[in-house]
């Protein structure tokens, strides 16, 4: 289990992910305008913002799920989606991006657990099939995840049996199966019935507590507050506010966080 | 009236015509797994090819489902020796099947591929697979339910097209019958046995069928049922993705 939980180091202000003037549009919808955003190492950064906002977008971007249209992202020591040949920056192919992609856990809103095989095969079809690691190992590695998340006994159940809770803490353990340096939440809890939300917000902090490096985009603001490092407000495709979450929630600087904080509060 | 019963029953067990029916068995079988694997590779070339590979695939499902295949079959079997490409009587059928097939499949194989949840994709990307990994450990195992019962219908279909063979004189059923109506002028008890026998073939696969499409109609997994709480969130899941 110690493998899967990685630590501050003395590097802890090395950024991790490094996210330089990132523009990207669909059509005339320009989703991101011009996105700088550092993370470093161990921490949990909380985007939030209204739908259309570009927070999920910008997500996947990190993730080479979309291709950006300009700017530059660094994460956990790629230079995501391109290489530089004779000092000129081409795009990689799909094949040398999944392997950049290896070292980023994503978990989404819709869980997209793979239904036509058990809740170990999830977890373990990435370290065996994708690294061609030891299936012994693995599946002793996929148990102590699934204890990890409070499933231990789930294993054999396939993704239909489980409810969403159970099904999106499965979804975190097969990310983390990968031994990524960076994990991604794309709105984890949204999908989720209100008294499923907490068992996974549970399993978040956890992780967090153990060192891992978070970028969560999320409305869940007990989150926000219980484990973020930093909340970052996006509004229209920029970044209007980043802030610790005392003064995020406290004194934000910008009128954009107060309409947004207003909203999500009332409810 | 002149139906004779004894030469219809002849006729039934006669060894040509056993002979025949074995031919179109084998004949459908061959042809539909050559298809099949043309279908495979048309679908992925339309699907994920470059703008040439993608303009080869349409330009053979277009030019094969837009000719009729008897004219395939001919142009194969008399017309191409005026080009110096010579083959035998069994090659041009089982190529002239594939052909045709393999451009109806590619159009079954890509509504499969495009029928499983986009997520799948994201899901299997985001833990790095390549292009390859993706299709064989995710998207072709769930395709393969959205596929299996209009493959079910297309060999059914292919028992019966292989009749057409019979034209560049390959032994199958049909030809069989031809020959055999022309030795003693029974030419209805000859037909009609090769009907007869259609009808049996074709029965036999609809049994056969059934059995494959029971199997991949379970949902995937043990047949438990589905907790009333997963289903609430497998719903609402759902019309969130629809609404995104």
């Amino acid at each position: 289990m110690t493998d899967n939980s990685p630590h501050l180091s003395a590097s802890a202000d090395v950024p991790i992910v490094t996210i330089e003037n990132v523009t990207k549009s669909f059509g005339d919808n320009h989703v991101l305008r011009d996105v700088s955003l550092n993370v470093k190492k161990g921490e949990v950064v909380v985007i939030c913002g209204r739908s259309g906002s570009g927070k999920s977008t910008l997500l996947r971007c990190i993730d080479q799920l979309e291709s950006i249209d300009g700017g530059t992202i660094r994460a956990a020591g790629h230079l995501m989606g391109f290489k530089e040949k004779k000092g000129v920056r081409v795009p990689m192919r799909e094949s040398e991006i999944a392997v950049q992609q290896r070292d980023l856990g994503m978990v989404f809103q819709n869980f997209n657990l793979f239904p036509h095989i058990s809740v170990i095969d999830n977890i373990t079809i990435g370290p065996v099939r994708i690294l061609g690691r030891n299936k012994a190992e693995v599946r002793e590695e996929a148990r102590a995840l699934l204890a990890r998340v409070g499933l231990p006994d789930k294993e054999n159940a396939y993704p239909r049996q489980l409810s969403g809770g159970q099904q999106q803490r499965v979804a975190i353990a097969r990310a983390l199966a990968m031994k990524p340096k960076v994990m991604l939440f794309d709105e984890p809890t949204s999908a989720l019935d209100p008294e499923m939300i907490s068992e996974v917000l549970d399993v978040m902090v956890d992780l967090s507590k153990q060192g891992m490096t978070m970028i969560v985009v999320t409305h869940e603001m007990g989150f926000a507050r219980a484990a973020a490092d930093r909340v970052i407000l996006m509004h229209g495709g920029d970044i209007v506010e980043e802030a610790p979450p005392e003064k995020f929630f406290g004194n934000p600087d910008s009128e954009h966080t107060r309409l947004f904080l207003s909203k999500i509060l009332s409810h | 009236m002149n139906w004779s019963w004894e030469f219809f029953f002849a006729y039934l067990t006669n060894g040509m015509m056993m002979r025949g029916a074995w031919t179109t068995i084998w004949l459908s079988v061959i042809s539909m797994i050559l298809g099949l694997g043309l279908g495979v590779v048309a679908a992925m070339m339309k699907m994920y090819g470059n703008r040439a590979l993608r303009w080869t695939a349409e330009f053979y499902i277009w030019l094969f489902r837009g000719t009729p295949i008897l004219i395939q079959l001919v142009i194969i079997y008399t017309g191409l020796p005026q080009l110096g490409i010579r083959l035998n009587v069994i090659e041009s059928a089982i190529l002239g099947l594939a052909l045709n097939e393999g451009a109806y499949l590619a159009e079954v194989m890509r509504s499969g591929i495009m029928s499983v949840d986009k997520g799948q994709t994201d899901a299997s990307r985001a833990i790095g697979m390549t292009w390859r990994q993706r299709m064989w450990l995710v998207i072709i195992p769930q395709a393969t339910r959205t596929i299996i019962p209009p493959l079910g219908n297309q060999f059914n279909g292919m028992l019966k097209t292989t009749s057409l063979a019979s034209v560049i004189s390959m032994e199958e059923l049909m030809r069989s019958a031809q020959m055999l109506a022309q030795t003693e002028f029974r030419v209805l008890e000859a037909y009609v046995v090769a009907a007869v026998w259609y009808l049996v073939l074709v029965s036999i696969w609809g049994l056969v069928q059934a059995r494959i499409e029971a199997h991949y109609e379970k949902p995937f997994g043990p047949a438990a049922a589905v907790s009333p709480d997963a289903k609430k969130d497998i719903e609402k899941a759902t019309q969130l993705s629809g609404a995104t």
